[in-house]
């Protein structure tokens, strides 16, 4: 009958220009490295992390041996760089060390809220209905808490330790993180993709692979990351209460818990583990804005 | 209107059991059993038994958790371990210095953010915006109990302009807007509004960046109308988001009061709080948890109420 | 280039025929739906009749429009008939066998005889898939191996005129409207189906391209020997697709006749108006008196009666008594029905035709 609109298409192709094929993901990485600020962020990051994780290489001191000649030492002494903690162990070293409790204590709540909150928000985004309600009126009353203050309750409650630290932060993320999650569920399920995978015939478990979490987990994954800003400063503040890990430990919470008292003595090391927990919240600020910006769909 | 106002009502209460449900949960997920912190560590096994008995800890939980919502809703929220006064006095006495420091933050949070958010998102990409920018970026990463820190440093240490903690001169006088009580406000006041401000102002930027793209702008402006007439459209259309921000941050508020009322010794909820820690007096605790929860849940609903008031297409049901 | 299905190595089986070619292909009885609004608080509901007792039937090979006002009901019925939003009462019957009705629903196979196409919109294909793996995705879901699903997914691509070579690794994001359209198409097609509803297909796109997408919809019901449920608001569209066409008002069909028949002699008023507000491309059949005044009702509380009567010209105190049933408008069987007083011989409506002895003396 009409056997020439193969061609037509193709003539409608002119008008929109020829683009490389690159896959999603390529195109966000792309698009975040060409974004300075968030680059620079990301690099102090991973400076930071790097050193937290090789620590036994690259800190130039033991991180527990006092040394009295050394108390509040100031910062620039020759085996005290940054300066010297009220028993004389080494600032720099104690910094670098403390990345490891300090930022894991910020990234494993998180992390958890991304399993559990996820897992839940995008269960009840996809079940809909009364699933739906038990759990989002669950998650509200988790909300109905100001945050810092229900993790400062629980971990109050559960007394001191990381675990019990990890634990109260994760209650704190995961109502969000599941907030978030179904909100964005709900919305995908109901575009015609999803609608027209379900008349198809295929079973529910294989349309939330390959339909909904390619399509939900990127707005969840950078809600998550900015939490984490969020979370390092709550992790170092319950540290700060004492309801971290316990004194010899390494952590920027602890340390600058322990140096405020000596605040007329040498003020400036007392501020420099609270300088570091700023910097790292700063910087995943910065680099959660940027994947947010890189992720944005421009037409 | 009448009628979302009482569903709204009505919604948070069942919020507000869960609520105290997990206030009154705090005190079971306490490692132990929570009569070894009331009694003496010498206390006989009869001891033991009567204090169970005595505060009913020996009947089924949900009977337990009724018995102690009925106590709180008539103001008994039980004894203070740490000092033997009742919680309901301490936490009290509390709520007032509280009040104080929220009610100065609080304005101070949302006239700065009010102002940096619509000069940023008016003047946009200029470098007024960029500097609001920078201060809203540190502002929302500040770890306010260092920057409380910091702030007595600079201003008690090394300058020696303002007192470094305390809520005034003497404890006993109450609290009096005379320079000796204002001077002592001034610090713990930048440090709890700094996270608000930030926030607020980043909202309220987002949201007149928002209005100002609208098409109703561009015709207003072609029909002529002045700037000022245009930035009240503006604000009055970005106004209940920044609403909206601005009650939750003043929730939020509250929980930074704990570390930052613990740097300051400001003797409020927060230091009260902190120091039920400490001294694990979870009566304590539980009460204090209690009040500011339930304060933070009736806040939300006076926010929502108000949001829908200004605006009747965001009504949450 | 031209669309050729007969050699292409169709990986799904087709779905057989049972009732042979006088069955309907799918008869759909007092289909029901009703929408609550909000729970009032007081136990007091508000209710919409989104579709209220809705029956009609599309035969083998044949073409039903559905045409109607917005807001009338019309792409909640092809939503109910696909199964996808669950009806309140009525039945779906496909080639004699339940499809499904409120307590069950088909299993296995024979759900992929029914395929939706929507109207092109940015959540229409995946984003985050290639064209390739979108049209592959149906028939790996009824097992075929990953493999063969994509070369399928190729060849269907060349078929609904988009180069494989070209376009197989493309994401939507890089397509035009009309070109998301026809992968829409192909992804119903991948599946084998028999019946396809497609709801407003052509409604976002430019005329130019509307015409071309319509084409491809003419030759592939002709080569692939499908059905087809077009609902549409655009009376040249279905005028030129459609062998049969159904007219909606909040709800309820008022009337249904071939193609021909009701663009010649349409008999409810309803249509009648709906014809009239046609915009024609002659300057001199130019109208500029509104067909239609008002509002359509509020479908909350709708018109006692006939639901028209608050707009209809020629409304009278039986409209307001009781709603007028579908009823056939000629002896011949040429499935002419309409719902309205006035076309009803005997209705007490002063237009209504006198009724003719033929047929009183067959009923008497």
């Amino acid at each position: 009958m009409h056997g020439t609109f193969g061609e037509t298409a193709d003539a409608e192709t002119a008008i929109i220009p020829e683009m490389k094929h690159h896959s999603y993901s390529r195109v966000v990485l792309g698009r975040f490295m060409r974004q300075p600020v968030a680059m620079t962020a990301a690099g102090i990051l991973l400076v930071i992390i790097l050193a937290a994780i090789f620590a036994n290489y690259v800190a130039p001191a033991d991180p527990f041996q006092t040394r009295v000649a050394r108390r509040l030492a100031e910062i620039g002494t020759p085996d005290r760089w940054l300066g010297g903690d009220e028993l004389g162990r080494d600032l720099l070293s104690r910094l670098i060390y403390g990345g490891r409790i300090s930022l894991s204590m910020a990234v494993l709540p998180v992390a958890v809220g991304l399993f559990v909150g996820g897992l839940l928000g995008i269960l009840a985004g996809y079940a809909g209905g009364r699933t739906n309600m038990a759990i989002m009126r669950a998650m509200d009353v988790f909300y109905a808490f100001p945050s810092i203050l229900l993790a400062v309750a629980i971990a109050g409650a559960l007394g001191p330790g990381l675990m019990n630290a990890v634990l109260a932060l994760s209650m704190v993320f995961i109502p969000p993180i599941a907030r978030m999650a179904e909100s964005v569920t709900t919305q995908v399920r109901s575009y015609e993709f999803v609608i027209a995978a379900r008349l198809s015939g295929a079973s529910t478990a294989r349309i939330m692979r390959e339909h909904v979490l390619s399509n939900v987990a990127g707005p969840i994954l950078v809600f998550a990351s900015s939490q984490v800003s969020v979370s390092i400063i709550a992790a170092s503040g319950l540290s700060f209460l004492g309801l971290g890990v316990a004194p010899p430990n390494p952590d920027w919470g602890l340390m600058l818990s322990a140096l405020r008292q000596s605040i007329y003595v040498n003020p400036w090391v007392a501020a420099l583990p609270g300088a570091m927990i700023f910097i790292c919240s700063v910087c995943f600020n910065l680099v959660s804005d940027g994947v947010r910006r890189a992720m944005e769909v421009r037409r | 209107m009448l009628l979302y106002v009482v569903r709204r009502i009505l919604y948070a209460v069942p919020i507000g059991i869960g609520v105290t449900f997990i206030v009154f949960s705090l005190v079971h997920i306490a490692p132990g059993d929570p009569i070894s912190a009331l009694l003496p560590n010498e206390a006989t096994q009869e001891m033991v038994d009567e204090a169970r008995r005595e505060f009913g800890l020996d009947r089924p939980f949900l009977v337990q958790y009724a018995i102690w919502l009925g106590n709180a809703a008539v103001g008994n929220l039980g004894t203070s371990i740490g000092s033997g006064r009742p919680v309901a006095t301490e936490v009290m006495s509390a709520v007032g210095n509280t009040f104080i420091l929220a009610t100065s933050a609080g304005l101070v949070a949302c006239i700065l953010g009010f102002l940096l958010g619509i000069v940023a998102g008016l003047w946009r990409d200029r470098p007024v915006d960029h500097i609001v920018n920078l201060i809203t970026i540190s502002g929302v990463s500040v770890p306010h109990y260092w920057l409380a820190i910091m702030l007595v440093i600079v201003f008690a240490v090394d300058l020696n302009w303002l007192p470094p903690l305390g809520i005034g001169p003497d404890r006993s006088g109450g609290w009096r807007p005379d320079w000796a009580h204002i001077s002592h406000l001034i610090l713990p006041t930048i440090a709890t509004a700094a996270i608000p401000m930030a926030v607020i102002a980043r909202t309220l930027r987002a949201s007149v960046v928002d209005v100002l793209d609208q098409d109703f702008i561009t015709t207003l402006r072609a029909k002529g109308l002045r700037r000022q007439s245009v930035l009240w459209h503006v604000i009055r259309n970005a106004l209940p988001t920044a609403l909206a921000v601005m009650g939750l941050q003043l929730g939020n508020m509250l929980g930074g009061s704990v570390l930052v009322e613990t740097v300051f010794a400001w003797p409020g909820t927060g230091f009260l709080l902190a120091s039920a820690i400490f001294q694990r007096d979870l009566p304590l605790l539980q009460g204090t948890m209690l009040v500011l929860s339930m304060f933070f849940v009736f806040l939300n609903l006076v926010v929502d109420l108000v949001q829908s008031a200004t605006d009747p297409r965001i009504r949450r049901t | 280039m031209t669309v050729d299905f007969s050699r292409m190595q169709a990986p799904l089986p087709l779905i057989e025929d049972h009732g042979g070619p006088q069955q309907p292909l799918l008869i759909a009885s007092g289909l029901r739906k009703e929408f609550r609004l909000s729970d009032g608080l007081f136990g007091g509901r508000t209710v919409v009749h989104a579709v209220d007792d809705l029956s009609l039937t599309v035969g083998k090979g044949e073409t039903v429009g559905i045409v109607g006002e917005s807001g009338c009901g019309k792409s909640t019925a092809a939503r109910l008939i696909a199964g996808i939003t669950p009806a309140d009462d009525g039945e779906i019957i496909f080639d004699g066998e339940s499809f499904w009705t409120p307590r069950a629903r088909i299993d296995g196979e024979r759900r992929r005889a029914i395929q939706m196409v929507f109207q092109d919109s940015a959540s229409s294909l995946n984003p985050r898939m290639t064209l390739t793996e979108t049209l592959a995705f149906g028939p790996r879901a009824h097992g075929v191996s990953t493999e063969k699903a994509r070369a399928y997914a190729r060849d269907l691509l060349g078929a609904v005129g988009l180069p494989p070579a070209r376009f197989a690794e493309r994401y939507p994001i890089q397509l035009s409207g009309g070109q998301r359209q026809r992968v829409n198409i192909a992804r119903a097609l991948a599946i084998r189906p028999r019946l396809l509803i497609l709801d407003e297909p052509v409604s976002a796109l430019d005329k130019s391209v509307e015409a071309q997408v319509l084409n491809l919809l003419v030759d592939l019901r002709d080569q692939l020997g499908l059905s087809y449920l077009f609902i549409s608001h655009d009376l040249n569209v279905v005028r030129y697709i459609a062998d049969r066409v159904v007219v909606m008002y909040l709800g309820q069909i008022v009337e249904e006749a071939s193609s021909a028949d009701i663009f010649a002699a349409p008999r409810h008023p309803y249509t009648r108006a709906l014809f009239a507000s046609k915009p024609s491309p002659d300057p001199r059949k130019r109208v500029s008196a509104p067909p239609l005044t008002g509002d359509p009702p509020d479908p909350v509380n709708p018109p006692s009666g006939c639901r028209f009567r608050t707009r209809c010209p020629i409304a009278e105190s039986v409209c307001a008594a009781s709603r007028p049933p579908l009823a056939a408008m000629d002896v011949g069987g040429t499935g002419h029905r309409a719902a309205c007083w006035a076309a009803l011989p005997g209705s007490g409506h002063s237009l209504s035709p006198r009724v003719p002895a033929s047929v009183l003396g067959s009923v008497q």
